[in-house]
């Protein structure tokens, strides 16, 4: 860590914009400019390497880029707004560009459209239910964004219940709303979530890992015992076991695990497993 | 003859919504795009080039679903909650765009569900033949299913 800082510091101190592509899965500052590789030609150090002349140089190919989270427009560049690691997917369909991001850690969620989150029903209004999901403002529901809601048949909705749903409607200038069907208008598992089970909050950054696609605690929690998780991306976890005392110990398994090691971690399921 | 002449809709009548809930995704879209059809050719545009020039080719996006490929956040593991987990094998699959490669028969009814509608029919098929004296030993339960006969009397037989 002390080496990326000194270099870090270095650039800074020199105000020069380094490349994306150098500084992939470093640590990057909020400040910091990054080039995209079509413009390394024209802003790198004149003449430092033999590249052969462009006769079009001023049609530059236009690849689409997408900024994620953690980065914002600046002109031509990417400025960095988050501290984290530097992250780009390729693009896989052929859309050129791929995407950058800045992998971050945060406990404060801010809504984001097409986030599937769990919420907290904290009041009901007229049509619409508010539902608290840890952002600024509590989030609106409509009763009709259910399935198979029509105005007589109204959902069975209760404040206090736990609701699995995605926004539509998630910007800093509105109210964010949210809804428990998808487009087609099925529910694809959104709605509200059953009885018991232990709601708890963690960092975001753990939601992201434990959602990887080959995360490994996952996979050794399954086979401790039967349980169903449910995962929001503000950093809300449901946990239901068959008794309290696995839920609390899943729960507390789920907590602890974004700070121990995988050998510590393979420690404390073998030890699970013989008891 | 009515039988010979096949009844047309109209398109209006096609483009209400009771018409359209039993279309599947790809004959919705594409009754869209024929309508955008009809629609742009009378929308005004700019037909400005050096605005095309300024248009930046960054776009910004806030969610981390377009950068990192998450799984569905429901999960179940162990047969703790069926529904989810036949949702895990969906939604997932979707994603990766995998082919299902065993299929399994999906039954319509299940087996347990089955068994009891084959015990009530038995009742209420029963009931139709009985006589009149018998079918005061069909009686009703509380859900309304008929309940199997009960032993006929039989005549007994004094002892001295």
């Amino acid at each position: 860590m002390a080496e990326a800082a000194a270099v870090v510091a270095e650039s800074l101190a020199g105000g020069r914009a380094r490349a994306a592509r150098t500084v992939l899965d470093q640590v990057v500052l909020p400040g910091e400019e990054l080039l995209l590789p079509e413009q390394e030609d024209a802003d790198g150090p004149g003449g430092a390497g033999e590249r052969p002349l462009r006769l079009n140089a001023g049609a530059r190919a236009r690849v689409r880029v997408v900024c994620g989270p953690g980065l914002r427009r600046c002109g031509d560049r990417l400025l960095v707004t988050k501290c984290g690691r530097l992250r780009h997917k390729e693009p896989g369909g052929g859309s050129g560009g791929g995407v950058y991001w800045v992998d971050s850690q945060q406990k404060r969620y801010v809504p984001v459209k097409g986030d599937h989150v769990i919420g907290i029903v904290t009041a009901k209004s007229g049509d619409i239910f508010k539902v608290d999901v840890g952002g600024s403002e509590p989030a609106s529901l409509s009763y009709l964004a259910f399935e198979g809601a029509t105005k007589r048949n109204r959902p069975n909705v209760q404040v206090g219940d736990l609701i699995y749903g995605q926004f539509v409607v998630a910007n800093k200038d509105m109210e964010p709303e949210m809804v428990c069907i998808d487009s087609c208008g099925r529910a694809n598992g959104m709605g509200v979530i059953g009885q018991d089970g232990l709601l708890f909050k963690v960092t975001l950054g753990l939601i992201r890992k434990l959602l990887a696609p080959d995360c490994e605690i996952l996979q050794e929690v399954g086979k401790l015992y039967p349980l169903e998780i449910v995962f929001g991306m503000n950093g809300r976890i449901w946990v239901k076991a068959k008794t309290i005392q696995q839920t609390l110990i899943l729960a507390n398994i789920l907590e602890a695990c974004e700070h121990m090691t995988a050998d510590q971690r393979k420690q404390i399921f073998s030890r699970l497993a013989e008891s | 003859m009515a039988a010979e002449r096949k009844t047309k809709l109209s398109k209006n009548l096609l483009r209400m919504k009771f018409m359209q809930r039993g279309l599947d995704l790809e004959t919705k879209k594409q009754l869209e795009e024929e309508e955008k059809k009809i629609i742009s050719e009378e929308h005004w545009y700019l037909d400005l080039p050096e605005l095309k020039e300024k248009e930046s080719f960054i776009i910004e996006e806030q969610s981390f679903s377009l950068c990192e490929d998450l799984l569905y956040g429901r999960m179940s593991f162990r047969g703790f909650n069926p529904e989810v987990e036949k949702l895990m094998l969906q939604m997932n699959g979707k994603n990766k765009a995998e082919e299902v490669e065993d299929e399994t028969v999906e039954l319509d009814v299940s087996d347990e569900e089955m068994a009891r509608r084959y015990e009530t029919l038995v009742g209420t098929i029963g009931k139709k033949f009985a006589k009149k004296r018998d079918r005061a030993n069909y009686e009703e339960d509380e859900n309304g299913d008929i309940k199997p006969m009960k032993a006929k009397k039989m005549f007994l037989k004094p002892q001295d």
